[in-house]
């Protein structure tokens, strides 16, 4: 069937998010694996012609948040760092560590804004339905989640105006 | 000049590149002349070219074979369309007096105590639903206060998922004696007086889920599923197993969080 083939095509998007997401490779590939189970057992309630990928991502949210709450979260620095090839076209490896190091220290939900519209480009709008979250949600956490990086990497204290807007 | 402002919003859609062309013009004006912002707003276009260049390697390696496993089973819907329609020929080659609850056989393997919410769904059901001058505790035209005291009494928050579009429409809901504390029940009327009832209580096993299952008590159809901390049961002896298995679909869509 049409929409299980193009389920299979997302997988490698799915391990990207999720990658980006839990900061860890085979974490990563647990919470893709559990969303794919998911996905799969409720893919009656898709409804065919609407946005395969955004519904396939809110699959995955949801899991995510069911695992954090059943689990104890796991600080990815005690888990040893992560492993992220690099190599031809990437930038160079100690920027990708601290990237993803930073990232992973972002609050979970400004991560899961920040990474959808980065990485996935999911319109504003798309975030705020995957997430189940107001459009507003979308952009206040979006410009913590900026702010918040920009400083880790940059080792300025982020800007104290940001807080003023809401 | 009587351009809006520009706000925190318009400067990350900026920074994402996602404004219309006169907005964009408006808001590049208004950095130029605020070099510091300018600096932050290009500092987070630099991030996001290198949080993509990051992760882009996961995009062009191999699916782990595990993923790839999942991916190539059969959806399960199809297995429990298998199973009711077993079902059905079951029915058909015999047995019909006093047939006992049924589960399905073929669907995920079932806990032992998970087809007692479909039993305990049927006998509400046959209790209440004849009812006609007491189908409900509290009706639905005070729904609000009838979804916060079933949700305090069960300690989760409850929805009663609306089926007009199905031609059902919640008469209200009452509060049961249940094996492990108290239960829900929600009854739903078609206009021609075809009874639904949705029976929902607290699973002790928590982050758990089933597929759809069918059983049947006496002349009351039930589906049941689990979907984490919740058990619902979906019963009906008015309703033909199709068109309980399109509301049981329809009750879970209206569910999903």
């Amino acid at each position: 069937m049409d929409e299980a083939k193009r389920l299979v095509e997302l997988i490698p998007r799915l391990r990207r998010y999720a990658r980006a997401l839990v900061g860890e490779r085979s974490s990563a590939d647990d919470l893709v694996q559990d969303t794919l189970e998911r996905a799969w057992a409720k893919l009656h309630l898709y409804r065919r012609g609407t946005d395969l990928r955004a519904w396939l991502f809110t699959v995955m949210h949801n899991v995510h948040v069911n695992r954090v709450r059943a689990t104890r979260p796991v600080d990815p620095l005690e888990e040893g760092m992560p492993e992220l090839a690099t190599g031809g076209t990437q930038p160079d490896a100690l920027l990708v560590r601290d990237l993803d190091r930073a990232i992973s220290r972002l609050p979970a939900d400004q991560r899961a804004v920040l990474l959808l519209v980065t990485l996935e480009e999911m319109s504003y709008e798309e975030v705020a339905r995957t997430l189940g979250i107001p459009i507003g949600t979308v952009m206040s956490r979006l410009s913590r989640a900026r702010e918040k990086l920009r400083a880790m990497m940059t080792g300025q204290p982020a800007s104290t105006k940001l807080k003023l807007v809401k | 000049m009587n351009e809006a402002p520009v706000s925190e919003a318009d400067l990350q859609a900026y920074a994402d590149g996602r404004l219309a062309p006169e907005r964009r013009a408006a808001v590049e004006a208004w950095l130029a002349a605020r070099p510091e912002e300018a600096e932050r707003i290009a500092a987070y276009r630099r991030l996001a070219h290198e949080v993509r260049a990051a992760y882009e390697t996961m995009l062009s390696e191999p699916v782990p074979p595990r993923l790839a496993q999942v991916a190539a089973r059969r959806p399960p819907w199809r297995r429990v369309a298998a199973a009711v329609a077993w079902l059905a020929l079951g029915v058909a080659i015999g047995a019909p007096a006093g047939w006992q609850l049924r589960p399905e056989r073929t669907v995920t393997q079932l806990v032992p105590d998970s087809s007692l919410i479909a039993r305990r769904a049927a006998i509400a059901h046959a209790t209440y639903s004849p009812e006609v001058r007491h189908p409900v505790e509290v009706g639905a035209d005070d729904e609000q206060h009838l979804i916060n005291w079933l949700s305090k009494r069960l300690g989760v928050k409850l929805r009663a998922p609306k089926l007009d579009e199905a031609g059902m429409s919640l008469v209200g809901g009452r509060l049961l004696p249940g094996d492990n504390g108290p239960v829900a029940q929600f009854m739903y009327q078609s206009q021609n007086g075809r009874r639904l009832t949705l029976y929902v209580r607290t699973e002790a096993s928590r982050n758990r889920e089933t597929a759809f299952r069918y059983a049947r008590e006496n002349n009351v159809g039930v589906f049941y599923w689990i979907d984490r901390e919740v058990g619902y049961a979906l019963a009906s002896a008015d309703l033909s197993r199709d068109e309980l298995l399109r509301l049981a679909n329809l009750v879970y869509k209206k569910l999903e969080p």
